[in-house]
């Protein structure tokens, strides 16, 4: 072990059994929304919080359809869509306190919008602008990240950043099922486990990394599998059960907040949207296979079971419903606001101080717009 | 007051930055107990112990993205990538996070961290240990570039560079790190980062030059002096930004230009210096502005890179070109026209 990850690791590493996942994905509801058989050796989630869950998993999937909505209409340049991953989407947040960070992808708007950000200011990378629209200093959330498993290392980084700091703070950081072929990946792993650092990566396996399968992606037996080479705690879950999915992830951001190192969840979920507006999923997948996953769908799952057990009433249906409409009609109107950008600032933020080169090209393109003005 | 090596004035400079700053740390590989291959980060570890100077698993890609991580959560890392050619690994974390993370983020993230790269050629490296890099680095917006080419100078832009708000890749020329000064570091006489400096003032043509080239210029306009020439060197220091200021009135002075670098010709550092002076000195130019580059192939081995480094020679036959005759130079010209 490293000495710098000694002074921070309590206890010792993971044994190679520990480190291993469960056989089958672990999973709490059926898709009817009745009790799996399995017991998973997880805490299931208070019915509280998964009452708050089923709230912000409504909202997410309305936010997802205005967003699809909005780029119908051309008022964003693109969008990738999250329906169908929203049990993934929003307990990778409700795991999370208010000190710890999230490291997102492109496809995870809607658990930035979990997290509490303005859905207008998440919208802002995708309507076209050039920057990420929030402040992910104030919001401990890192700007939505294009290239693939890059955010991972900037995870680890931001996890060991913390614990130097001395404050208890975790990193969620999320990936794709195509990022975890990506170098960056592998070597995120490395790092958090080599300085132990407080990390939780979350797989978001949606099935395709655009058009390519997961079968074409690796030969691993299971994603999650992909941790126990890099001594990293790792476990497979069933990504459209959110109970599942948060009783999973809360043990492993206890595990990353008690000083036990980074712990690698899998979540088998399916992208039920194309892979952007612009992509034509019937190129690779069938309709069969949409419907078989439609009817897996984790949003009417957790009604179901909620229901059943008396945590969720038809009032509490009503008012997550109509929360989800006014975010719609406030995201419609937020973005009817926007208007054209200042081509001027993209000068502003190269460096702290613009360059002399950089300021005689923004007077250069001032000159510009003043003559296409007059 | 003493002899300093610009290895030992790099050290020195990390050791003064972790000394001044809890907020900096130094990392790579091979960086703690062996101290670095080049030893520029001898003895750090023990003095500020294994939190601050610490080896990393053998992957750039990760020790630089785990430096953007740092630099977000207010450490001021500096890492250290082993040569030139292992630094591609990187390449991504560097170009599309490094250099544009300010920007994304609207100005509200920056990373004020060092990425030190040991470049260039003429330690005879066997292969991927020699290419001079920093035209990658300089064609990437949102990066500073830095290339020291003295020890006074390898101290303080390492300073600057460690204080500076946003990244710098510190281009660290290999052949330099044995070159010795009798050099105070503790007194700054060195100019500022971003701005090119004048080693050897001259009437007649100026010598552009940076890094690893710039004493290969100043032996040139020794030379040239002797020829009745008087030849002004200018070491540009800081490749981004850029000084026009200091490089435009020194040519305009003198009429006459040459630039020398030690990488590959093609669309490098040198080509972008030539099309500015042009631009920007055309009135005041005597004759076209010659450049003397490395040759537009793979760096050569050792038994070869003899061949391939601008030399004196070549300087001076660059100097030769530049009209002093009021003959137009006719080499670059097709044969029939020749």
């Amino acid at each position: 072990m490293s000495i710098t990850a000694d002074a921070y690791l309590k206890g010792p590493r993971p044994a190679p059994d520990e480190l291993l996942p469960s056989a089958v994905p672990v999973r709490f509801v059926t898709e009817a929304g009745t009790a799996a058989d399995a017991p998973s050796g997880y805490a299931a989630p208070s019915d509280e919080r998964l009452g708050e869950a089923y709230r912000r998993m409504v909202l997410a999937r309305r936010f997802d359809q205005q967003a699809s909505a909005l780029t119908r209409q051309g008022r964003l340049a693109v969008y990738p869509s999250s329906r169908g991953q929203e049990a993934c989407q929003v307990a990778g947040v409700l795991a999370l306190r208010q000190q710890d960070w999230l490291f997102p992808t492109y496809r995870d708007t809607a658990a930035v919008v979990a997290r509490g950000v303005d859905p207008v200011d998440v919208l802002t990378l995708l309507r076209g602008d050039w920057h990420c629209g929030y402040d992910p200093m104030a919001t401990r959330v890192a700007p939505l990240c294009t290239p693939l498993a890059t955010q991972l290392l900037h995870a680890v980084g931001m996890a060991d950043a913390l614990r130097r700091k001395g404050e208890d703070g975790v990193v969620m950081a999320f990936v794709g099922d195509g990022g975890t072929s990506e170098g960056d990946f592998h070597e995120a792993l490395n790092f958090a486990a080599v300085f132990g650092t407080p990390v939780v990566f979350l797989i978001q396996n949606n099935q395709y990394a655009i058009s390519v399968p997961l079968a074409e992606q690796t030969a691993a037996p299971a994603l999650a599998y992909k941790g126990v080479g890099y001594g990293v705690r790792s476990e497979q879950v069933d990504g459209n059960d959110l109970v599942a999915v948060l009783a999973v992830l809360d043990e492993a951001v206890k595990h990353a907040r008690s000083g036990h190192g980074p712990f690698l969840v899998e979540a088998q979920t399916y992208r039920l949207d194309g892979h952007t507006n612009a992509d034509d999923p019937g190129r690779y997948r069938d309709e069969e296979e949409v419907r078989r996953w439609a009817a897996a769908d984790p949003l009417p799952r957790l009604q179901t079971w909620l229901r059943a057990h008396g945590a969720l009433t038809e009032q509490d249906i009503d008012v997550a419903q109509a929360e989800a409409e006014a975010l719609a009609a406030d995201l419609r109107a937020g973005i009817e606001l926007d208007g054209p950008s200042n081509v001027l600032e993209m000068f502003d933020h190269v460096y702290a101080d613009p360059t002399p080169q950089l300021k005689e090209q923004r007077r250069s393109l001032e000159t510009e717009v003043k003559g296409m003005e007059a | 007051m003493g002899t300093v090596t610009m290895a030992q004035a790099l050290n020195s400079a990390l050791r003064d930055a972790l000394s001044e700053d809890d907020r900096v740390l130094t990392f790579g590989e091979d960086v703690g107990r062996l101290g670095g291959v080049f030893r520029i980060t001898d003895g750090l570890r023990d003095e500020f112990g294994e939190q601050r100077c610490f080896d990393t698993p053998l992957a750039e890609s990760g020790l630089v993205g785990f430096a953007v991580g740092l630099a977000m959560g207010g450490f001021r890392p500096v890492v250290e990538l082993q040569f030139d050619a292992f630094a591609y690994p990187a390449f991504e974390q560097i170009t599309s996070h490094v250099a544009k993370m300010r920007n994304r983020t609207r100005g509200r993230v920056s990373l004020p961290m060092v990425i030190r790269v040991p470049y260039g050629g003429g330690i005879g490296g066997v292969e991927h240990h020699s290419d001079s890099s920093e035209a990658y680095y300089a064609h990437t917006p949102g990066l500073k570039v830095v290339t020291p080419a003295t020890v006074e100078d390898a101290y303080w832009l390492l300073r600057d560079a460690v204080c500076d708000p946003d990244p710098v890749v510190f281009l660290e020329p290999k052949k330099l790190y044995w070159s010795k000064e009798d050099a105070d570091l503790a007194r700054r006489g060195a100019a500022p980062t971003a701005r090119a400096v004048i080693r050897r003032p001259g009437l007649d043509a100026t010598l552009l030059a940076y890094g690893p080239s710039v004493p290969v210029a100043i032996d040139a306009a020794v030379e040239a002096a002797r020829d009745g020439i008087d030849v002004e060197v200018v070491d540009l220091r800081t490749l981004v930004p850029f000084d026009d200021e200091t490089v435009t009135a020194s040519v305009r002075r003198t009429g006459r230009c040459v630039v020398v670098q030690e990488a590959q010709g093609f669309a490098g550092v040198g080509a972008e210096i030539v099309a500015r002076v042009q631009e920007r000195c055309f009135h005041s130019l005597a004759a076209p502005v010659v450049r003397v580059a490395g040759f537009d192939v793979p760096y050569p081995p050792p038994k070869l890179e003899h061949a391939y480094l601008p030399s004196v020679d070549r300087v001076l036959d660059a100097i030769e070109r530049l009209q002093f005759d009021d003959q137009p130079d006719v080499r670059h010209l097709a044969p029939e026209a020749s």
